[in-house]
């Protein structure tokens, strides 16, 4: 694509503010408790922020807005989703698993169990939650990458990844807290500032063609469009449409003065379609074609679809890894619960910028939903709505944004997967968490690169399924109930993975062959959820319960108010108290300086 | 602070420590407070079933509440038409609710629910101490 200065130098600039921010707070991380705990004193409000940085990712920044620009008011569910699971986080888990001193989810199933195979059992599916969730980050980067730089998709990837390492191997937990933090803030900026400038542009010069939204007809092709198909899709025209043509279509040799008849067409990879202006836009894939279905909810499979996302979405950010390592950052369980307030308010005010610029998408660029790269919706709009000059410098802001988004996550599931991986398969100590770290980076590295991309945001959505097909039911039943016994709780994660990760694989297949999977496949939570969930009450009904006093003694320790003083926290146990807590809480959670 | 005229101060000797995150061989019991809780008679332990009961049942209810408000949306829009294509100042009733309105109302929930849960736990904090 063409070259945008301003693009790469937002990006650059991101990436290195995120090198100096790392490095300059990197000094202050002397000690092993430092690196990977931050000292447990990082107040409630800096860490919502870091918490809500490292959340936001590339799904949320782009995907989107390019999933409402395809797929409309069904697409709403995501940012919903992806708000609504920090209030289950809040309800269920963030002050128990605060005091229960876990800092990995295998710390925590050990702290319940006391079993040292549910640790490594969970161990894995920490590893493979985290790599189902940064392989789309990663393609995104990528996709993002080559379109602001003539460069093939593989080396946003890298370049994402590398950044990542090298600041992981330079600070660990307490310059991610800081850079995390700040990138919150930057990405807010970033899309805040285009969306209002855009909002502006449209209320202001209400061009002519932007037809209304709620016609009962599709987009139209603003302008002749070339457009490559980047990846093979099935496109659904809507009325008869004059194309010309170069490459294969349904299997045929292509040619120009082609006409789409009305129906279904698989286009074939590297075929590039010409319409003229005023031709409807084909949908691809799921995409609402025309604008009357787009403008509200759909019946049937999406109805299904979206009870699917509730399921997964409402649950999932329940067990996402880098999420819960963010708890033991705060000073106890209360803060812990003021934390997830914050990151609610920090998300509500996020989510309402990526839906408005989808629905502007669908106005100005709506041959984005031909290429099956809606994804970069968000970075087209400004060059569609504005001169040259001043899109270029908005679509700059947008893309340094979604490479904060890029970075931040990426950071995050580092982390927390070398913190996993370095306790549970190497020793332990900072260096094995930093060899870790390369070793994490390597692999979701390669699958993104051999896997073909799908919307990020759907990627994500696996992600989140399989976090609350697997963790959440051990999270929860955990916390709350007492007669969750090993074998109930091994068997559901087993088994949540098992139906997820087979789902995963239909749906790749499905994606290589034409795109049959329904919706449940595409997104299984709404089976898997509930099916674990009454495997696991089922077996541990039947199987050996744990001695009354010790689940008594555990659920004293998860639930007694922080005065009380029984949290016990891993760290302190081996390091021995921390020496500067820094900062005294003051009643009613305000902290102070000392 | 460092102390002033006494010329280089001796180097202190720095001892090379292992560090070790999780148990490699470590006992499993470590992480079990059992120490604090031996002290808690059957009269604490019921206190803290209570606690934990209310606990519950706060969380749950706002989780109920949250899920039947959204859960009933795509019912809705599937069997009630006028509720799908209904719009308010212009803009279709579904994009309010969801991408403007479902914010304020996740983050009233949270809202609620700590104060509610800060509450009872406040009240076990006086309970236990008086």
């Amino acid at each position: 694509m063409e070259l945008n200065p301003w693009a790469i130098a937002g990006m650059a600039a991101v990436g290195l503010f995120t090198f100096w921010l790392g490095h300059a707070s990197s000094r202050s991380a002397v000690s092993t408790p430092d690196f990977l705990v931050a000292r447990r004193a990082v107040r409630a409000r800096r860490n919502a922020a870091a918490l809500a940085g490292e959340y936001l990712s590339a799904a949320s920044f782009l995907g989107i807005a390019g999933l409402v620009l395809s797929d409309g008011a069904g697409a709403l569910w995501y940012p919903v989703g992806f708000t609504a699971g920090f209030l289950a986080v809040l309800l269920f888990v963030a002050a128990p698993l605060r005091r229960s001193g876990a800092y990995t989810l295998p710390d925590f199933a050990e702290a319940r169990f006391g079993s040292r195979r549910l640790r490594g059992l969970c161990a894995v599916f920490v590893l493979l939650v985290c790599y189902l969730y940064l392989i789309p980050q990663l393609q995104g980067a990528g996709m993002v990458l080559s379109y602001v730089l003539p460069v093939p998709t593989w080396v946003g990837a890298i370049v994402v990844i590398a950044v990542v390492v090298v600041n992981v191997l330079g600070g660990g937990m307490r310059t991610a807290t800081l850079v995390q933090a700040a990138q919150y803030w930057i990405k807010l900026f970033a899309i805040a500032a285009p969306t209002f400038v855009l909002c502006l542009v449209f209320f202001i010069a209400r061009p002519d063609h932007a037809e209304r939204l709620d016609a009962a007809r599709t987009p139209t092709f603003t302008a002749d469009t070339t457009v490559h198909v980047q990846t093979t899709v099935r496109m659904t025209v809507q009325e008869t449409t004059p194309v010309a043509a170069e490459g294969r279509i349904d299997n045929v040799a292509a040619h120009s003065g082609m006409v789409l008849t009305k129906g279904v067409h698989t286009v074939d990879k590297g075929t590039t379609l010409r319409f003229p202006e005023g031709t409807s836009v084909p949908a691809v894939g799921s995409a609402k074609s025309a604008n009357s279905d787009w403008l509200r909810f759909g019946g049937g499979q999406d109805a299904v679809e979206a009870y699917s996302l509730m399921f997964a979405l409402f649950l999932g950010a329940v067990g996402l890894p880098h999420v819960l390592a963010r708890f033991y950052t705060s000073p106890d369980g209360r803060a812990a619960r003021r934390t997830v307030l914050h990151v609610l308010a920090l998300l509500g005010a996020f989510y309402v910028f990526p839906t408005v610029l989808g629905a502007l998408s669908r106005l100005y660029v709506p041959e984005l939903m031909v290429t099956g790269r809606a994804d970069v919706a968000v970075l087209d709009l400004p060059g569609a709505m504005l001169s040259s000059m001043t899109g270029q410098i908005l679509t700059g802001v947008l893309a340094a944004g979604a490479f904060a988004a890029f970075l931040a996550t990426s950071s995050g599931l580092l982390v927390s997967l070398s913190g996993v991986i370095s306790t549970e398969v190497l020793t332990g100590r900072v260096r094995d968490f930093r060899w870790a770290a390369v070793l994490c980076g390597i692999i979701p590295l390669a699958a993104a690169i051999a896997l073909r991309p799908s919307e990020i945001t759907v990627g994500v959505g696996m992600a989140f399924a399989l976090a609350a097909s697997t963790f959440a039911p051990l999270l929860l039943l955990g916390i709350w109930w007492r007669k969750l016994t090993v074998a109930g709780a091994a068997t559901g994660i087993v088994l949540g993975g098992i139906l997820v990760l087979g789902a995963f694989t239909l749906s790749i297949v499905s994606g290589y062959t034409g795109g049959w999977a329904p919706a449940l496949v595409r997104q299984p939570a709404l089976l898997s959820v509930p099916v674990v969930f009454l495997v696991v009450l089922l077996v541990s009904r039947a199987t050996k319960q744990q001695p009354q006093a010790e689940v008594n003694a555990i659920f004293l320790r998860l639930h007694a108010p922080d005065p009380l003083g029984l949290t016990r926290d891993r760290d302190t146990e081996r390091f021995g108290p921390p020496r500067d807590q820094g900062r005294k809480p003051l009643r009613g959670g305000r902290h102070r300086r000392q | 602070m460092t102390e002033h005229g006494q010329g280089p101060a001796a180097p202190q000797r720095i001892h090379r420590k292992r560090v070790v995150l999780a148990g490699g061989n470590s006992p499993v019991s470590v992480l079990r407070a059992r120490g604090e809780v031996e002290q808690q008679t059957s009269m604490g332990e019921l206190l803290v079933r209570n606690l934990i009961r209310a606990q519950l049942r706060v969380a749950l209810g706002l989780a109920a509440i949250v899920t039947v408000l959204f859960g009933a949306i795509p019912l809705l829009s599937v069997f009630l038409p006028a509720f799908n294509h209904a719009t308010l100042l212009g803009v279709p009733l579904p994009w309010l609710l969801l991408g403007v309105l479902a914010f304020p109302v996740l983050f009233a929930a949270g809202y609620v629910y700590n104060r509610m849960a800060e509450r009872n736990e406040r009240d076990f904090v006086d309970m236990v101490e008086n």
